[in-house]
């Protein structure tokens, strides 16, 4: 029973933590707080669901084809939408206010056409369910495949942020905004990238959640929810941290449902992200600086 | 000449009930709670630009406590007791939070309405055994308008005086700059801490007038984040930081809202973004700021 709930927690845990890493990484890189993020997420996981029921794709193939496309509309959010509103504040403390503003109305506005398009229903679809055994645990095939893609995606992405020029460009803006143009960065245009990459990767989180969990049209506000506490528990822009708490989370879930109340989920999810911010709001794992 | 408006506007409003049929006094009760709660609102969110989502958290719990107390209490007793629970959870939740700031605070204060929602729902479900509870009372439609309107007239009072007295010169100062203003000896903690117990306690105070419109209430209904979303964007539209602001928003907005969810209840959340995304891009100060903007160009030129 503990060994299959520590294997469930860590399954669901890589999961949250690739889909933090993209709203780690809007915020760390393009210091845009993205409040419709999680309507991102489910937005793609709809995409998914329709390519696999109407056009029988599969949902790995729906990855290559949707993550693109999340990374193209990020894009264009960022240059027309987010960049007029970073002009304008320049150097004054506006941005926050107005991106959280903003990117309230793209929630409104998502979360609304999906209503619209898709009704206020449950959605799932069976691929791979299959049970494979782990550890004396038998999982959904489709649960253990977007954990193996999760951490495919997630140590890519490590990779090519520490080991590349890009990725160096990406950190140093992350650091010091202020100073990367002097080295003669682009900041715009790497903020830019930042928002789409982030895109991107909730968008791969959508349709790798899509695979083994039902979702609806209000579901989105839940899985930014989940985003934050992995991101601001995890530190902002480290990659390391958002890992580690992701794992947590998924941990402290399954723990909670299987032994405390179904039906105190939730309510544990916020509970330890308020306890997060009261405690350590420059999250768990970073020096605290003063 | 403005106070013998505002008396009008009152002497108006306070006779409705009797020339309006059920649907217009049910209007005029939602119209009036949402000019109260948009400007208790902005009574904090305005001068110290903390954008709170906690809205629904003191609204439902006021309603909440009118539900469990109404069968034990009388009524102005019932009253009484949601707003201290409102005020000490607001002391509660300020203490601990306040020095929270920016972006972290507004996630915080989502999170608190959701977290008191869940817990409440897991409360009923687990513990009393049912998730709704009913509110038999001898209340009238007017009675509930009656109150809403002395509340919302104690709450502009509330404002006009803050904003003569030390506090409001003192938020002044906050809103400028704050570490002049720590540094001319104002204890900005305090301050704040004033101004979130005063906004949220009317805010607690409306939901507990309110509850016994809705006769059966849980959690769903009364702690619906939708609530929170309306009172910001209506305060933002017309104007966090001036007077009449709010409920210059709020008359428009809860007007359209109406209109909208009867006749396009799907596209409704679609529209709401729209308008958080124009008035970030063209009113980012609300209206009145803009208006005043443009007589100022007026004059110059």
């Amino acid at each position: 029973m503990l060994l299959s709930t520590l294997v469930f927690g860590l399954i669901l845990g890589g999961t949250y933590a690739l889909v933090a890493l993209g709203l780690s990484l809007q915020y760390g890189i393009a210091r845009i707080m993205n409040l419709a993020y999680g309507e991102v997420v489910v937005a793609a996981a709809f995409m998914a669901f329709l390519l696999f029921t109407g056009f029988g794709i599969s949902p790995l193939l729906a990855l290559l084809i949707v993550t693109p496309m999340g990374y193209g509309l990020s894009w264009l959010i960022y240059q027309f939408m987010m960049r007029p509103l970073v002009k304008r504040s320049g150097a004054t403390g506006r941005l926050e206010v107005d991106s959280i503003l903003a990117t309230f109305g793209l929630l409104f506005i998502i979360q609304g056409v999906m209503l619209v398009t898709f009704g206020g229903n449950y959605h799932s679809y069976s691929y791979l369910t299959d049970g494979i055994d782990i550890l004396g645990t038998t999982i959904a095939m489709n649960r253990a495949l977007s954990f193996v893609l999760s951490v495919v995606i997630g140590g890519g992405l490590y990779l090519a942020l520490t080991h590349s020029r890009w990725g160096l460009n990406l950190r140093a803006v992350a650091l010091a905004p202020r100073s990367a143009p002097l080295v003669g960065i682009d900041v715009n245009r790497i903020a830019r990238s930042g928002f789409a990459l982030g895109g991107a990767l909730a968008v791969a989180g959508g349709v790798m959640m899509s695979m083994n969990q039902t979702f609806s049209a209000s579901y989105g506000v839940v899985f930014t929810m989940k985003a934050l506490v992995v991101v601001i528990m995890g530190g902002v822009g480290n990659l390391f941290g958002a890992l580690v708490a992701g794992l947590m989370l998924g941990l402290v879930e399954t723990f909670v449902l299987v032994y405390v109340d179904p039906g105190l989920t939730l309510a544990a999810t916020y509970a330890l992200f308020l306890a997060v911010l009261l405690w350590r709001p420059e999250g768990i794992f970073s020096r605290r600086s003063k | 000449m403005v106070l013998l408006g505002c008396a009008l506007a009152v002497v108006l409003l306070g006779l409705s009930p009797f020339f309006l049929d059920a649907y217009g006094i049910g209007l005029v009760v939602g119209l009036l709670g949402y000019a109260t709660l948009a400007s208790a609102w902005a009574m904090f969110s305005g001068p110290t630009r903390y954008i709170s989502l906690a809205t629904v958290a003191f609204f439902g719990v006021g309603a909440y406590t009118a539900a469990v107390l109404s069968e034990t209490l009388p009524w102005p007793l019932v009253l009484v007791a949601a707003g201290v629970v409102g005020a000490v959870l607001a002391l509660v939740v300020g203490l601990s939070t306040l020095r929270v700031a920016g972006i972290y605070f507004v996630i915080f204060s989502f999170g608190l309405a959701e977290l008191i929602r869940q817990l409440i729902t897991w409360y009923e479900v687990n513990v009393t055994g049912t998730l709704g509870r009913y509110i038999f009372l001898d209340i009238q439609p007017q009675h509930v308008l009656w109150q809403l309107l002395a509340l919302g007239v104690i709450t502009l009072a509330l404002a006009a005086l803050i904003e003569r007295g030390r506090l409001g010169l003192a938020l002044k100062a906050i809103g400028d700059d704050e570490v002049v203003a720590a540094h001319a000896g104002i204890n900005l903690a305090r301050t704040k801490l004033t101004l979130f117990v005063l906004s949220a306690t009317i805010i607690t105070l409306v939901g507990a007038i309110q509850a016994p419109r809705w006769v059966y209430i849980e959690p769903a209904i009364v702690f619906n984040p939708q609530v929170s979303f309306l009172t910001v964007i209506m305060a933002l539209l017309g104007g966090a930081n001036r007077r009449w602001g709010p409920i210059l928003g709020a008359v428009p907005l809860f007007l359209l809202f109406e209109w909208l969810g009867a006749n396009f209840p799907d596209h409704f959340s679609i529209i709401l973004g729209m308008l958080f995304i124009l008035i970030v891009f063209v009113l980012p100060d609300g209206v009145l700021a803009a208006i005043e903007k443009l007589r100022r160009k007026e004059a110059r030129a």
